[in-house]
């Protein structure tokens, strides 16, 4: 199998990482450089778990071959905070009980960030329809919806 | 472990170079949506993956002066459901693949790429075929043309040749009375595939429908054409008797599957009913 070496930019940083053909970003993040925020859930790019923003597009890294993120930027929920300053996101998340067990948490962030970044003002509809593809077992919704919808009200 | 290498050829001449060296081992890549997970359950297994994500050529929309449109084959789901030309195109266009299970998948899958893969159940089929879409395909001998409703042969089976590479989607410019809807059942949550879609497209005027075009997915092996009912339909001025007449012919023409959305009965009922709801929006006045 053929290794390939990748230059990307993750969380701000630049990155050079070799791989396999067949690695995936998500244990490129997880296994190759200890970025454990990224969950793996379904493996098959349908619950959401390990969300990440690719030149701040919402991707799935379970199905996405790390070789497709050379030259491009990567952002995992460890690159949302900076200086330990939460974003408004993770900090309505906080205070409206956007989580449970938390599994789903580092997802969930992720996706609403890639929302409030292209729709500024969301309707309840809109965050329902976007979110929906991030799955939680603990059947938290109606906190992860209010999170997002006060996130937006913070970040507007 | 799956094992494979990984090229990235820089051109179509590179890309399909590429094919041709490596023959039957060689499995292109796109975004990846679809086949990755193909390769992680083992469903195939290339000794050589060509990734098309450099080939500037396969990329893009372009509205041309005549009012045709080229969706190059590397164009994601996302970018034709954004685009404004493809709104400009059709509405229904773009809203066919909004309806493309989540956000994420949208940011990866490509057009070029769902063709391909040849899945029945997908929703870009139905709508390209009801707007008389065709592929640009190229390969080892030249350039051809092939309208999607003759791409797909089987299930996850092209009538694409080996060392082929689709390389745009074209769509040939329409009447501005034309009107066309995209309309998906989808009994369980919203990202799920279709347990039917109905794409639906005519050109109503004063003395009748023209140029009508119904196309249904997740009702046979493939993606299908409902050719008699819209022979039912063509050059004439339908009554709600006449629309439901038409689409009691699709019972016929549908051979779908037992699945987890549906029973193939269940799914030919539906086919029926969906087909009627989509003809009678139409003659409402949807799908300007």
């Amino acid at each position: 199998m053929s290794e390939h070496t990748i230059r990307f930019e993750l969380n701000g940083t630049p990155v050079t990482a070799t791989v396999p053909a067949d690695r995936t970003l998500l244990d490129l993040l997880r296994t190759d450089l200890g970025l454990t925020g990224t969950k793996e859930g379904c493996s098959v790019g349908v619950c959401g778990a390990c969300s990440v923003l690719l030149d701040g597009e919402l991707l799935s890294s379970c199905i996405l071959p790390a070789v497709f993120v050379d030259d491009r930027r990567v952002t995992t929920v460890e690159g949302l905070a900076t200086d330990g300053r939460l974003t408004p996101v993770q900090d309505a998340f906080i205070r409206h009980g956007g989580f449970q067990c938390g599994i789903c948490t580092p997802g969930q962030l992720i996706s609403a960030t890639a929302l409030l970044a292209e729709v500024e003002a969301p309707t309840e509809a809109t965050v329902r329809q976007w979110m929906m593809g991030n799955l939680c077992r603990c059947t938290g919704y109606e906190g992860i919806v209010a999170s997002v919808l006060a996130a937006a009200e913070q970040s507007g | 472990m799956i094992g494979y290498d990984y090229v990235e050829p820089l051109t179509l001449d590179e890309a399909l170079e590429s094919l041709a060296t490596h023959g039957e081992d060689a499995h292109l890549i796109a975004g990846g949506a679809s086949l990755v997970v193909m390769l992680h359950q083992q469903l195939i297994a290339p000794s050589v993956l060509v990734g098309l994500r450099r080939v500037e050529a396969l990329r893009g929309i372009e509205a041309r002066d005549d009012g045709s449109l080229r969706i190059g084959a590397t164009t994601t789901h996302r970018q034709i459901e954004r685009s404004p030309a493809a709104v400009a195109h059709a509405p229904a266009l773009a809203e066919a693949f909004g309806h493309i299970a989540t956000v994420r998948i949208r940011n990866q899958g490509t057009v070029g790429g769902n063709l391909a893969h040849a899945d029945p159940a997908q929703d870009p089929p139905p709508i390209l075929m009801a707007l008389d879409a065709s592929v640009s395909v190229a390969g080892p001998s030249g350039e051809r043309r092939i309208p999607v409703a003759d791409l797909f042969v089987d299930l996850f089976e092209t009538s694409l040749e080996p060392g082929e590479i689709i390389t745009a989607v074209e769509l040939p410019p329409r009447e501005p009375s034309a009107r066309a809807i995209y309309v998906k059942f989808l009994p369980g949550s919203r990202d799920d595939y279709a347990t039917v879609s109905v794409a639906a497209s005519a050109t109503i005027a004063e003395d009748g429908w023209r140029n009508v075009r119904i196309a249904c997915g997740a009702v046979g092996p493939v993606p299908l054409r409902m050719r008699d009912a819209e022979a039912a339909l063509e050059g004439t001025t339908p009554d709600d008797r006449a629309l439901a007449d038409a689409a009691a012919t699709v019972a016929d023409a549908v051979d779908p599957l037992d699945d987890t959305r549906g029973s193939a009965g269940y799914k030919r009922d539906m086919a029926v009913v969906w087909v009627r709801r989509a003809l009678e929006r139409l003659a409402a006045g949807a799908g300007r």
